[in-house]
């Protein structure tokens, strides 16, 4: 997704664009996610600010092909079981306010105008117009087709090609060199090994996560709906196995169910445990899923960087190549904020944001 | 020759289910599915998206293109779901799911 | 375990799954059999409902001696409770656990508890020494069959510490009878995946209309539920299977117009070789034709389906005559009426356990050894599973793999002398199941048939338009990015059906997708699975004694 969006607005900005893949189109992470554009799990920082920038770019490209994206702007309804958390999620809300997220509190009463399936007993909630979804496979594609890119698919990258005086001059792959000067190292989860091929280190790894898929339903989840605590599993440093409801309904029909977060390298096995927890969670929070069936779960696995920022930007240590990596869960979000910001940098712009927190380089050696 | 004599069959006495509120008589032991073809019915659910009709396609539970509500219950494969005296099926639409 | 003894999970009461049941049984090992119908014998064996009374099953069958063989074995292991038969469970998973722990209170059998799933359930006292836990949780589930009831409370009385041993064990889950609301666990040291196969149908025009069914799927509704779909029929695809379904349908009063085969079976004749070594197969084959001939079916080969015509149901189906090139001959096309179309291209297996499992799986089927082990420890698979090759190689497969479980278990290498008979049957079976393969085969342009708005995927509607607009506009190129792109897979049947379809139209490979989730599951039964809340009984069913 990310690469999709750089090819789009780097061909925008006039310049030639080759996309390269060791797999299919939205083979990676992509294909996995569940493609929400969130603000309301950020807190005010420059990862808020790139989501709202991104979230800005998304509506501007919906205008175009809502419907071929499926892209929804319905809102997110963050839910506190326990007054305490209503408190905590309230004040985290104030401060995304001033960041200039919209948030509107909602009382308990009014909790089932809003999601009339909701279990009883709630505190409260806090509701997030501007949370939106798109499907995220779709949207790759349609971004990378309007692109114009050259899109080479199962091909995979075997060689960073540095000049003698160090800079990138393009790269090499199991079917051939490309020459450019500039490489865009959007490998999302796999980004520390496109990184290593240019002789840099960038330490992002994989986080997994699980997805549990419904039967088609009426609409009866309107909004992405999820507990209060998903901000701080979000947020942790944790390996441990961590689990917090979030569901959703999509324009197709099925419930999505997540977010489990454990760091287990690239291991692709089921496990019932974390799986369970989701279905455990999810019904706890919309009690007629109970008697709803799951049809499939799959698993994915988040690029994460240790300070849970991307790296975007160009990389000093290797002229020419850039990274656009890391994003964690968010990646479809912010994508297209991210794009823009490499667009603007390869054509040599001020770019929207400050680089700095997003700089590659800014990891020890040890942390890699 | 009809596939009960072809097998012999002393089947059990006949027991009523209904269809759709219409009552009809089933031999024990089949299906739902089984019992709406010796009815003359080959479909009991519409798509969801082209309101198509579908009824049995694979016969073994593999399809779930013979979905239908059984006691209130909706999307029982009707291949799989034996009946019993007094079971009221309801044709579906769509999901299945009411609203 | 406490017993002694090894226990065997073996899911698949099919000839496979019976085979290796007997077979292990016979050597000591103690046997739990799942399966999903409400009686023994897959869907070879597939048996009029027992309220149906059926005096003369044999009628709907052939090789009916070899089934009185399998029927009687598993009776006389039920009565010895050496085997424990569980009906009307559908696996939904079989998950590799943590090493087994000592101390079980668990008498014999894999327990077929609803609580002790999480893999260390078994030394959490629950079953301990009074005999009451498991044995009557088993008694409360609706299609348990009980069998020898004794063997609870005799080697359940004595505790052993609890301390991990051997290679680590699996614990089956299986949702409960037709409801599919309650799931239950079943632990064992070694698992044996007989889970068959299913039947292949590539889309063309007209497909979905009611009256169009699988092959497989109308012999399954005649065999389980005497019944037929309609007054006239048409047989039409391709395999070995629509010959017994055709002169089947027609036996039971069913005008059979035509039966509609795209190759010239005779060219099984050329692999003359095979055949010579399969007297029974000629035969078999001469009978079908003879029967063929009494009905009067007119037997139509290198023709195909063009499209199924209709409304609110079939009326009638438009065939064609194949060129060498398996191309439809423009101006050969001919209408029969019919109310019944039942087609199949050949046989599918299921393979959807084995993934999850980690299993290789070796193009669409799950990948075994000699012995029919899978490259994962402890997990091995016979029958259609491991390539479709029919009930007397599935036989074959299925003795292997019990003779060699058996062995294994007890960490003995299985002796060669004993599996003489079964391996050289294996080996005959197979090259006759790659004779009929190499004749039998959709013809090459089958999709030709498929136009823009044909649906082929018929769960969420995708047609042969969207997913080539998919391949030639949005750069898809395999199975799965064209289900992220249209949705093709993504439906109820999870990509069974309509996945060898979305391969042909890519022009890729077929490959399963990985189906983590065997059947769909309650997400209430979800969130309880494995934990001791697993006990707390579903709607509808009684309390379980704690």
């Amino acid at each position: 997704m990310v690469g999709a969006a750089c090819a789009l607005y780097a061909a925008r900005a006039g310049l030639a664009v080759a996309v390269v893949d060791r797999g299919p189109v939205a083979g990676g992470t992509t294909g996995a996610g569940e493609g929400n554009l969130l603000v309301s799990d950020k807190e005010p920082g420059p990862e808020l600010d790139l989501a709202l920038l991104s979230g800005r770019l998304w509506a501007d490209l919906a205008e175009e092909r809502a419907e071929a994206i499926e892209y929804e702007a319905k809102g997110g309804v963050v839910v506190a079981p326990t007054p305490e958390s209503l408190a905590a999620l309230e004040a985290f809300a104030a401060g995304q306010r001033t960041a200039g997220v919209l948030t509107e509190p909602v009382a308990t009463d009014q909790l089932h105008d809003l999601e009339p399936y909701l279990a009883p007993g709630l505190a409260g909630a806090v509701h997030y117009p501007q949370d939106t979804q798109v499907m995220p496979a779709l949207a790759a594609a349609h971004l990378l087709r309007a692109s114009g890119a050259r899109l080479l698919t199962g091909r995979t990258v075997t060689e960073v090609l540095r000049a003698r005086d160090g800079s990138v001059r393009g790269v090499r792959t199991d079917r051939g060199d490309l020459y450019a000067p500039a490489v865009v190292n959007a490998a999302g989860t796999w980004g520390a090994e496109v990184a290593s091929l240019a002789g840099v280190t960038l330490p992002v790894l994989p986080r997994r996560g699980f997805v549990l898929v419904t039967e088609p339903l009426p609409r009866r989840v309107r909004h992405k709906v999820y507990a209060a605590d998903y901000v701080a599993d979000v947020a942790s440093d944790s390996a441990a196995l961590q689990t917090s409801p979030v569901v959703e309904g999509t324009a197709a029909g099925p419930i999505l169910i997540g977010a489990s977060r454990e760091r287990v390298g690239f291991d692709r096995s089921f496990s019932l445990p974390v799986v369970r927890e989701l279905a455990e969670g999810a019904t706890r929070l919309f009690p007629f899923l109970s008697q709803v069936r799951a049809l499939r779960t799959y698993l994915g696995f988040r690029p994460y960087l240790p300070d849970h920022l991307p790296a975007i930007g160009p990389d000093p240590r290797a002229p020419g190549l850039f990274h656009a990596c890391g994003h964690e869960g968010a990646g479809i979000g912010l994508s297209t904020g991210t794009g823009q910001l490499i667009a603007q940098v390869l054509a040599g712009r001020t770019p929207d944001l400050d680089l700095a927190p997003f700089r590659p380089d800014r990891f020890s050696e040890e942390a890699a | 020759m009809n596939p009960l004599d072809l097998v012999r069959a002393e089947p059990g006495p006949a027991f009523t289910v209904t269809l759709d509120g219409r009552d009809i008589e089933v031999l024990p032991g089949r299906t739902v599915a089984a019992a709406l073809w010796a009815e003359g019915v080959t479909s009991w659910r519409t798509t969801r998206d082209a309101g198509r009709p579908r009824g049995v396609f694979c016969g073994i539970g593999v399809c779930f293109d013979c979905l239908v509500t059984v006691n209130d219950r909706p999307n029982q494969r009707a291949c799989l779901v034996p009946l019993a005296p007094g079971d009221t099926i309801r044709t579906q639409e769509g999901t299945g799911h009411d609203d | 375990m406490t017993d002694g003894r090894h226990h065997l999970a073996v899911i698949g009461a099919g000839p496979a799954g019976l085979a290796a049941s007997l077979a292990a049984a016979a050597r000591g090992i103690h046997v739990t059999l799942i399966d999903s119908a409400a009686a023994a014998g897959g869907q070879f064996y597939r048996r009029p409902a027992s309220g149906l009374g059926a005096r003369r099953p044999r009628a709907l069958h052939h090789q009916w001696r070899t089934w009185e063989r399998l029927e009687r074995g598993l009776a006389e292991h039920l009565e010895a409770g050496t085997i424990r038969h569980l009906t009307d469970h559908h696996v939904w998973l079989v998950e590799r656990t943590e090493p087994t722990i000592a101390g079980a209170g668990v008498g014999a059998g894999a327990s077929a508890d609803a609580g002790d799933g999480d893999g260390d359930g078994d030394g959490d006292g629950d079953g301990d020494g009074d005999g009451d836990g498991d044995g009557e949780e088993a008694e409360a589930e609706p299609g348990a069959t009980r069998h020898g009831a004794t063997r609870h409370g005799a080697s359940a009385t004595h505790t052993v510490p609890a301390v991990p041993v051997g290679d680590p064990g699996f614990t089956v889950h299986a949702l409960l009878g037709p409801l599919q609301e309650r799931s239950v666990a079943v632990r064992a040291d070694a698992v044996l995946l007989a889970t068959g196969g299913y039947e292949k149908v590539l889309p063309f025009p007209g497909w979905t209309l009611p009256g169009v069914v699988t092959a497989g799927g109308a012999q399954a509704m005649l065999k389980g539920g005497l019944v037929v779909p309609g007054r006239t029929a048409v047989v039409v695809g391709t395999g070995p299977l629509l010959l017994p379904v055709a002169t089947g349908l027609a036996a039971a009063g069913v005008e059979v117009a035509a039966l509609v085969e795209s190759v010239d079976p005779r060219r099984l004749l050329r692999g003359a070789g095979t055949l010579a070594a399969q007297p029974g197969k000629v035969a078999e084959g001469a009978r079908y034709a003879a029967q063929l001939l009494r009905h009067r079916v007119p037997f139509i080969h290198l023709h195909t389906v063009v499209e199924a015509h209709g409304e609110e149901r079939l009326e009638a189906v438009t065939v064609a005559a194949l060129d060498p090139d398996g191309r439809v001959r423009p101006g050969t096309e001919r209408r029969i009426p019919c109310d019944t179309l039942a087609v199949g291209h050949g046989m599918i297996p299921h393979t959807d356990l084995a993934e999850a499992l980690g299993c290789r799986i070796d193009g669409s089927k799950v990948d075994v050894d000699e012995e029919q082990r899978t490259d994962v420890p402890g997990v091995w698979a016979a029958g259609e599973t491991t390539g479709i090759g029919g009930a007397a190689l599935s036989l074959a497969e299925g003795h292997l793999a019990g003779w060699s479980i058996a062995a294994r278990l007890s960490g003995a290498e299985p002796d060669a002398r004993a599996a003489t008979r079964a391996v050289k049957s294996r080996t005959r079976m197979r090259s006759f199941a790659a004779a009929l393969d190499a004749v039998y085969a959709p013809p090459a342009h089958w999709s030709d048939q498929v136009t823009d708005d044909t649906v082929v995927c018929r769960c969420e509607e995708v047609t042969g338009g969207r997913i080539r607009e998919a391949v030639a506009d949005l750069g898809a190129g395999d199975v799965r990015t064209v289900k992220l792109l249209t949705r093709a897979g993504m439906g109820w049947c999870q990509g069974r059906i309509c996945e060898p379809a979305v391969a042909g139209l890519v022009g890729c490979e077929q490959t399963p997708a990985r189906r983590l989730l065997a059947r769909p599951v309650p997400l209430g039964v979800l969130a309880r699975a494995g934990t001791d809340d697993d006990r707390t009984p579903g709607a509808g069913l009684p309390p379980i004694p704690r």
